[in-house]
């Protein structure tokens, strides 16, 4: 199972790119992040069957991660929208030099 | 402090604080130093607050009195401690050289430097000679630059010269001894840009500087090479291996032996070096006579005398020192023959003295060159301070009357014997003893250089036998030369009618005694000094009074241990010298008698000669024609070298930078800056702020590595 | 029953995937994400790895996504539903980079592992650690031994997270 579950892994991962890419609502963008996350945690569970329990050791850090990241991204998110009262990151053009 | 190991002496000799010789005029450069700065700072401070600082109080420089203790105080320390290890010495029967390690300098791979010095008969001549001469030149200056601002300053100069001057010949690896040799060219540098408000004097010191470099880059690839081959650099394991790893007349020995020429011809102002000399005459007197004539210039000499094995194993080298010496003691003669300023003549005569001695160490007679070197420290020192005594006066007359004169032209001068009794008798004394007549220091030492050259070209297996005939006969014509200007001098400035001007002679008049008492001790040593070394020859002639005069050849036996190795690989490749004359015959003390009747014969003609004849002043006087302009105008060998050497260097330099640096090297760097700048400008379009983007660049490069990683 | 549980679990996963990036409205995209999580987590379970599943559903699912949904209602973007696609061109490219990406790592990952399959013996022992010490044992057991000093960091981390979070979300007095 574990080639399937790769596989599996590996479609969810370019999906979630794909989305950051090409969304511009910060919140999906956000989500499809989360979906990458996701899609990692998938190939370490499926590794650990075949190289050891600290790949889902290691998936709950990546959780764990995943919380704090959303917290603070979100409170970014909330931020700027108090600001630019958009979520639209192509008003969001100051990250350049 | 301990002895290292190696040149552990046998005898029962322990030197009484050598260290404390080298630093006591160290410690006179931090005091005076010191005040010199500080005078400096309260000019600066008056000239910033719009005053102008007044360096006279009641008349007398209020930054004198420290210094006038503390220069010539340490030198005289100095002196005694020399004089008492001197003592020490005389009575050790010492064979081996005293090595005293103090700590490693540089250890690093391989080698290893100690900072060590070397105590043996020839450091201790030379610091003799250094100290000695040192603190007469230092009293004399009291009185001769008492007058100046820059008084602190000057003897600071002059101490610190001191104190590398002593490195220079104290130290026991050529490291130590390239140290001290920098650091003479340096004090030599700012002592002749002493007055650097003046421009030309200013770049007479820099050219000094920079034609000693030449000569020192060969100091620095003898340097490597000896280490090269040895892997050390300390004399005693280089001049105690060099017999069994050198091949006599080798190649590498002639490269090491022609390196260190090189750096001996740049430092002692011989052919094709020495154009620096003459213009040194800049700076003060007194430094003329301790740096540029006693001691300094004669640190070659020395150079070529320490590393005599090495010269000894290399026949071509030294044919080609005594080469150059006896072309240099020509060819400045000529030069000083129509020379009209008086420190100007004195510079071409060092030069030409120095000639012989390097004709001296170069034909093997590195005894006979170091006396010299002493004898001439004695007799050129006391010319030159005699010099800057007439100067002194001259200086105070012309300046009475606010007249510009050129107080160094001996057109303006002459009669001067009336109102410097004293300078007029003890300068007749050097001359004579630098013009070789008997028995003057300078006869027996410029004899016994000019016999020994007579004699190599004798020996029975001498290389270049005929060419050192030839050096042979030079010597001897430039002896008579030698003669004829110094008595030129003499009679130009001291003799005939007073051309300075009836209001100025009033002015002039004797040195203060703090100046004369000098020049009555050196005197004496020019007068006697030539009694420490009279061939056995000579002694039993007539010229020695048939074994009157004492000493004998005592600087003979006393350098023997150092010389000794050079002599016996002497006799070994060369057999025995000759005993007679290589053309004509005739033994040493026939020749000596010849050259003594000539030069005398000179001097006496020249003086009926110049004695009579009407000189114009400087101002009046038409320009030389013919040979004369050819001589005055010193071979026009500063003209030969602007055009072929400073101009292409100029021209190429010019090139270098305007094609080279600005357009091909600025155009690359240019070019790369300019392209960098363009790539980052089409760079920076991918960074729109866009986060997208910046995601779409991400997963772009992500796609790369992955790419690399499967394919 | 294992395989066909797995791809109904992958395909809805995946299905799920692609509606969180298609969906107009924000919280339709996060209810898609809820159901990718979950079925994830189904695989977790199938992969014996039942505390994952668990700890997927109530923290991912669960707190986080929640997370979000107060975010979503918060700045009130409920009825927004007008398109947020970026342009023809990035869409096009993002596509190319993705497809090839994707296609990259399908042909690496479904065919690469055959070495692994055979060496089951960590399964082994994870099957037996499972017995011996229980689901959440046999991951508590190394977390609480080799790795509590990063436990002890995620603690940190967490903490500087919701401070940092606290900060920046609140209304500048």
């Amino acid at each position: 199972m574990l080639a399937e579950s790769l596989v599996v892994a590996g479609m969810i991962f370019v999906v979630g790119t794909l989305g950051v890419i090409v969304r511009r609502n910060v919140i999906i963008m956000f989500l499809c992040i989360e979906l990458q996350l996701n899609a990692v945690n998938l190939t370490f569970v499926a590794f650990s069957r075949y190289v050891g329990i600290e790949g889902q050791v290691f998936v709950f850090f990546v959780i764990a991660v995943a919380a704090a990241e959303a917290a603070v991204g979100l409170a970014i998110i909330i931020s700027i929208f108090r600001h630019y009262e958009t979520v639209d990151v192509s008003n969001f053009n100051l990250l350049k030099w | 402090m301990q002895a290292a190991g190696l040149g552990e002496s046998t005898a029962a000799w322990e030197p009484v604080l050598p260290w404390l010789i080298i630093l006591l005029p160290l410690l006179g450069f931090a005091i005076n130093g010191a005040l010199a700065l500080s005078a400096a700072r309260k000019s600066a401070d008056a000239v910033r607050a719009g005053g102008e600082f007044d360096f006279f109080e009641n008349g007398r420089p209020r930054t004198h009195s420290l210094p006038t203790w503390v220069g010539p105080g340490v030198m005289l320390l100095a002196f005694l401690l020399t004089l008492v290890n001197f003592a020490g010495m005389l009575g050790a029967d010492l064979h081996e050289p005293v090595v005293l390690s103090y700590w490693s300098w540089i250890s690093t791979g391989e080698l290893e430097v100690a900072a060590a010095i070397q105590l043996d008969q020839l450091s201790m001549i030379m610091m003799l000679i250094i100290t000695g001469v040192g603190l007469l030149i230092h009293v004399f200056s009291v009185g001769y630059m008492r007058d100046d601002p820059g008084y602190p300053r000057y003897f600071a100069y002059l101490n610190l010269f001191i104190f590398f001057m002593l490195v220079l010949v104290m130290g026991a690896s050529y490291p130590i001894m390239f140290i001290g040799w920098e650091g003479v060219g340096l004090c030599s540098y700012l002592l002749i840009g002493f007055w650097f408000s003046d421009e030309a004097k200013a770049s007479a010191g820099k050219k000094a500087f920079i034609v000693n470099r030449i000569g020192d880059l060969g100091f620095l690839l003898a340097i490597f090479l000896l280490y090269l081959v040895f892997q050390r650099v300390d004399f005693v394991g280089i001049f105690g291996d060099a017999e069994s790893v050198f091949e006599y007349g080798g190649s590498v020995i002639t490269w090491v032996t022609l390196f260190l020429l090189m750096a001996a011809t740049g430092k002692s102002a011989q052919i094709p070096l020495y154009v620096w000399l003459p213009d040194a005459m800049a700076g003060p007197t007194p430094v003329s006579a301790l740096i540029h004539a006693a001691t300094m210039v004669t640190a070659g000499v020395y150079l070529v005398a320490r590393s005599s094995v090495l010269f000894a194993l290399a026949p071509l080298s030294s044919a080609m020192v005594a080469g150059i010496g006896v072309l240099t003691a020509l060819f400045a003669a000529t030069i000083a023959l129509k020379q009209n300023d008086i420190k100007k003549v004195l510079a071409y005569s060092t030069i030409s003295q120095l000639g012989y001695m390097f004709l001296g160490v170069g034909v093997g007679a590195y005894t006979a060159g170091i006396f010299h070197l002493m004898t001439h420290a004695f007799f050129k020192a006391l010319l030159f301070l005699g010099a800057g005594a007439v100067i002194h006066s001259m200086h105070h007359a012309l300046h009475h009357t606010k007249k510009d004169w050129d107080a160094q032209d001996m057109r303006n001068m002459g009669g001067l014997k009336a109102y410097m009794p004293y300078t007029w008798i003890t300068m007749w004394l050097a001359t004579v003893a630098i013009a070789g007549i008997w028995p003057f220091a300078g006869f027996f030492s410029k004899d016994g250089i000019i016999w020994m050259t007579g004699a190599m070209a004798g020996a029975e297996q001498a290389p270049y036998a005929g060419l050192y005939t030839v050096y042979w006969i030079l010597a001897l014509a430039t002896a008579m030369l030698t003669a004829f200007y110094m008595t030129r001098l003499m009679v130009m400035t001291f003799h005939g009618e007073n051309r300075t001007g009836s209001r100025e002679a009033e002015h002039l008049h004797e040195a203060p005694r703090i100046m004369w008492i000098p020049l009555a001790v050196l005197a004496v040593l020019s007068v006697f000094g030539g009694w420490i070394n009279v061939s056995t020859d000579l002694r039993e002639s007539i010229l020695g009074g048939f074994g009157l005069l004492p000493m004998g050849e005592w600087l003979h036996g006393w350098l023997e241990p150092v010389t000794e190795a050079a002599h016996l690989i002497q006799e070994t490749n060369l057999g025995e010298i000759a005993h007679a004359a290589p053309i004509f015959g005739g033994g040493e003390w026939v020749w000596g008698l010849i050259s003594f009747v000539a030069a005398s014969a000179v001097v006496l003609a020249t003086l009926r000669l110049l004695g009579s004849r009407k000189v114009t002043v400087a101002v009046d006087d038409a320009e030389p024609t013919g040979l004369a302009r050819f001589l005055y105008n010193k071979w026009y060998v500063d003209e030969f070298y602007h055009r072929w050497v400073v101009d292409p260097i100029l021209t190429t330099s010019r090139v270098l930078w305007r094609v080279v640096d600005t357009t091909i090297i600025d155009g690359t760097v240019h070019l790369v800056g300019n392209g960098t700048r363009a790539l980052g400008w089409v760079v920076s379009l991918f960074q729109t702020g866009q986060v997208n983007t910046y995601a779409f660049i991400l997963t772009v490069g992500v796609l790369v590595i992955l790419s690399m990683v499967a394919f | 029953m294992a395989e066909i549980l797995f791809f109904i679990f992958a395909a809805v996963a995946v299905g799920a995937a692609v509606g969180v990036v298609v969906s107009r409205s924000p919280v339709a995209s996060l209810l898609f994400m809820v159901t990718t999580l979950a079925s994830t987590a189904g695989i977790f379970v199938l992969l014996e790895a039942h505390f994952l599943a668990a700890l997927q559903i109530m923290v991912y699912a669960g707190a986080i996504m929640v997370l979000f949904l107060f975010v979503i209602m918060l700045l009130n973007l409920g009825h927004e539903y007008q398109r947020d696609i970026r342009g023809n061109v990035a869409v096009i490219m993002g596509f190319a980079v993705t497809g090839l990406m994707g296609g990259l790592l399908v042909r690496q990952l479904g065919g690469g592992t055959a070495g692994l399959e055979t060496n089951l013996g960590p399964g082994d022992a994870i099957d037996a650690a499972l017995l011996e010490y229980g689901a959440v044992g046999a991951i508590a057991r190394p977390l609480f031994t080799d790795y509590v000093v990063p436990f002890e960091l995620t603690g940190i981390l967490l903490l500087v997270a919701i401070v940092g979070a606290l900060v920046l979300a609140k209304k500048a007095s």
